[in-house]
């Protein structure tokens, strides 16, 4: 299947899905002359669902979907996961902890840089920019339970 | 005239005095601070340094808060050229060009072009502010509900238009990031929409997040683990200068971008940032050489870096002339000038001529600054590409994650903008572009809102498009787009749109 199909399809798919998701939601469509909350999400799901369909019937002889190149997947699994990590750590471990833990695994266990460069870097970065931040800049920066 | 000049003078005499400097000074340093940190826009730099203002006079705080507004769309600039983050909002587009130029090794030119297109798109939009203020807002008042949707919807199709590749894959994002943009409370009944339980989707999607994670991380992602990494660019000294043919090809697009950007920042909305996507369209449009757009095309970094700078002037006219806000940023200023017992409307300028000529005078000021800041500066910034990408790439997520979360100290803009990191690295995969998307996010409530609105006038007549000949006008200039493309795909069969994706895939295969 080609790359521009296959894209087609999900789009497809996913205006479908927010159409169900619309319905299910119980949200008011109204009328052509008094749209409510569900009209125009619907209007785009619709646009959506006629773009990934033309998208779809139009699509002919393009790279296949076999042949996109995932070489990189290991790493963005790995920064991904350090986002994540970042997301749910952030409120409960402080800001500091959370980027020293991030970046020391980024940098020292993703990158392999040595074990010095790595706890300097990481640290140097997380006290700099909660500095900058919440210091200087006056942001207010989770500290978490060590008030750290 | 004479009068203006005569008032320009006072201004000058008050802007001149040395705690306006500081003030100036300092709004301008912050300001490029706050563009050049990814995820920190103008918005919320001017929000948290509001509260410093109240014990200043109402001339140093505009002065300072303004500083800090132009401030950051020059330093907004930086990290899109050298990193391919959005400094802040309105410096999406710069992100094509700029960080392709800067992959050529012309990264110091697209800071100097940016910085220099910044500095003259702002003079010459505070001398339209001076000039032009009264009568151009006369025009923008009559700018109501069916004139704004149809201004959006052209904004929509223009850039559809001008967008490589597919336009049905360009409408196809434009939707997407429509219906994201419609996620939240529904501003006319109060619904909850797709938030799931979430509070903090209550107010929708954030500009903020949805940018750096279709552009930042998902630029991280693609590029992290990649064999040879983004090339780390060493320029030489003499590269940081634009070449004479860089200049050349910067001159027009900086013209139509500062008029372009002027007038767009007096209508309501997300001024500056529409007006750097309608200027990089524009450009695109206009250019002899179409293909190179997406390639480091020098106008595609001109053209939208002066519209938004010039929109930011705009954008004070009503405010200023009339008291109304066309944005949010505005609106917090409003704000600032009326905790000072100021009311700004068509009786500042009689009342209090000292404030507001000395904040013309100021922005004369502010921008000499500014391009006194940032063209020795260029040297540094490009330095940052200097920095080994293992090193780089951590600490751009880190300002990334900490830029999001700032803006309203929640997890879940940390949440969305990972969301959209993912979304943007498959969406490049499949060979989209996620500009679309991000500019359907900002439009999404205004287009809802100004079509209910305009249907509440007219008691749910259509024809209300059709009646008021702005709006129609601008409609059908959007249709004949549609039409145009139509034509040109019936009657060539590839267009240069076409011609240009598969030369962007006969380059990455």
């Amino acid at each position: 299947m080609s790359i521009d199909r296959a894209s087609g399809i999900a789009l497809a798919a996913l205006a479908l899905l927010v159409l169900e998701e619309t319905w299910r939601q119980r949200l008011p469509v109204g009328s052509i002359a008094n749209p409510g909350p569900a009209y125009f999400p619907g209007v785009l799901a619709l646009l959506l669902l006629l773009a990934g369909a033309a998208l779809t019937a139009v699509a002919g002889a393009g790279p296949r979907v076999a042949s996109l190149q995932w070489r990189e997947w290991r790493q963005a699994v790995a920064i991904f996961v350090a986002c994540v990590f970042c997301a749910v750590a952030l409120d409960r471990l402080g800001y500091r902890l959370t980027i020293v833990i991030a970046l020391g695994f980024l940098v020292g266990v993703v990158e392999r840089k040595p074990v010095v460069a790595t706890v300097i870097f990481a640290g140097a970065a997380a006290l700099g920019t909660f500095w900058l931040f919440d210091t200087l800049l006056r942001v207010p920066l989770p500290r978490g339970p060590f008030r750290f | 005239m004479l009068e203006v000049v005569q008032n320009l003078g006072l201004g000058f005499s008050v802007a001149l005095s040395p705690p306006l400097l500081l003030y100036a000074f300092v709004g301008c340093v912050i300001g490029t601070l706050v563009g050049v940190l990814p995820g920190v826009g103008p918005l919320a730099g001017i929000s948290l340094l509001l509260p410093a203002t109240f014990g200043m006079d109402a001339t140093r705080a505009i002065v300072m808060l303004a500083g800090i507004y132009y401030g950051a769309m020059y330093g907004g600039s930086t990290t899109s050229i050298l990193m391919r983050i959005p400094g802040e909002a309105a410096s999406v587009m710069t992100c094509i060009d700029g960080y392709a130029m800067a992959r050529k090794g012309r990264g110091g030119a697209a800071l100097a072009i940016a910085a220099v297109g910044s500095y003259i798109a702002g003079t010459a939009s505070v001398v339209a502010l001076m000039v032009m203020a009264p009568p151009l807002a006369r025009v923008a008042l009559r700018f109501g509900p069916p004139e704004q949707l149809a201004l959006l919807l052209l904004g929509l199709l223009v850039l559809a238009y001008m967008s490589s590749g597919s336009m049905l894959k360009a409408l196809a994002m434009a939707a997407l990031g429509l219906l994201l943009g419609t996620v939240g409370i529904d501003q006319m009944t109060g619904y909850m929409r797709y938030a799931y339980g979430v509070v903090e989707l209550g107010d929708g999607l954030g500009v903020v997040p949805v940018a750096v994670g279709l552009f930042g991380v998902a630029e991280i992602l693609a590029t992290a683990g990649a064999p040879t990494p983004p090339a780390v660019i060493k320029p030489r000294l003499r590269d940081l200068l634009p070449s004479r043919g860089e200049w050349r090809e910067s001159a027009w697009p900086i013209a139509r971008g500062s008029v372009l950007g002027f007038l767009i920042g007096i209508l309501p909305g997300s001024a500056h940032i529409i007006a750097s996507f309608v200027s990089y369209a524009v450009e695109k449009r206009v250019s002899r050489r179409p293909q190179e757009f997406g390639h480091g095309a020098v106008a595609g970094v001109a053209g939208p870096e002066s519209a938004n700078n010039s929109a930011t002037s705009g954008a004070f006219v009503p405010m200023l002339a009339l008291g109304v806000p066309s944005g949010p940023i505005p609106a917090v200023m409003l704000a600032a000038l009326m905790v000072h017992g100021v009311a700004p409307g068509p009786l500042l300028i009689q009342n209090q001529p000292a404030l507001f000529w000395g904040f013309i005078a100021s922005m004369y000021v502010g921008n000499v600054m500014l391009l006194i800041l940032n063209l020795p500066l260029v040297g540094v910034f490009v330095n940052i590409l200097r920095v080994p990408y293992p090193y780089l790439y951590p600490a751009i997520l880190v300002f990334s994650i900490l830029g999001v979360y700032a803006v309203n100290a929640s997890v879940v803009d940390v949440w969305i903008m990972l969301v959209m990191g993912v979304l943007g690295y498959v969406l490049r995969k499949l060979d989209f572009e996620t500009a679309p998307i991000v500019l359907g996010v900002v439009l999404a409530p205004l287009i809802e809102l100004s079509l209910r609105q305009s249907l509440a006038m007219s008691d749910g007549r259509y024809a209300i498009f059709l009646e008021h000949r702005i709006a129609a006008a601008l409609l059908a200039f959007g249709l004949g787009l549609v039409l145009l493309n139509l034509y040109t795909f019936a009657r060539r069969g590839l267009d240069w749109r076409a011609r240009m994706a598969l030369a962007e895939k006969g380059d990455s295969s």
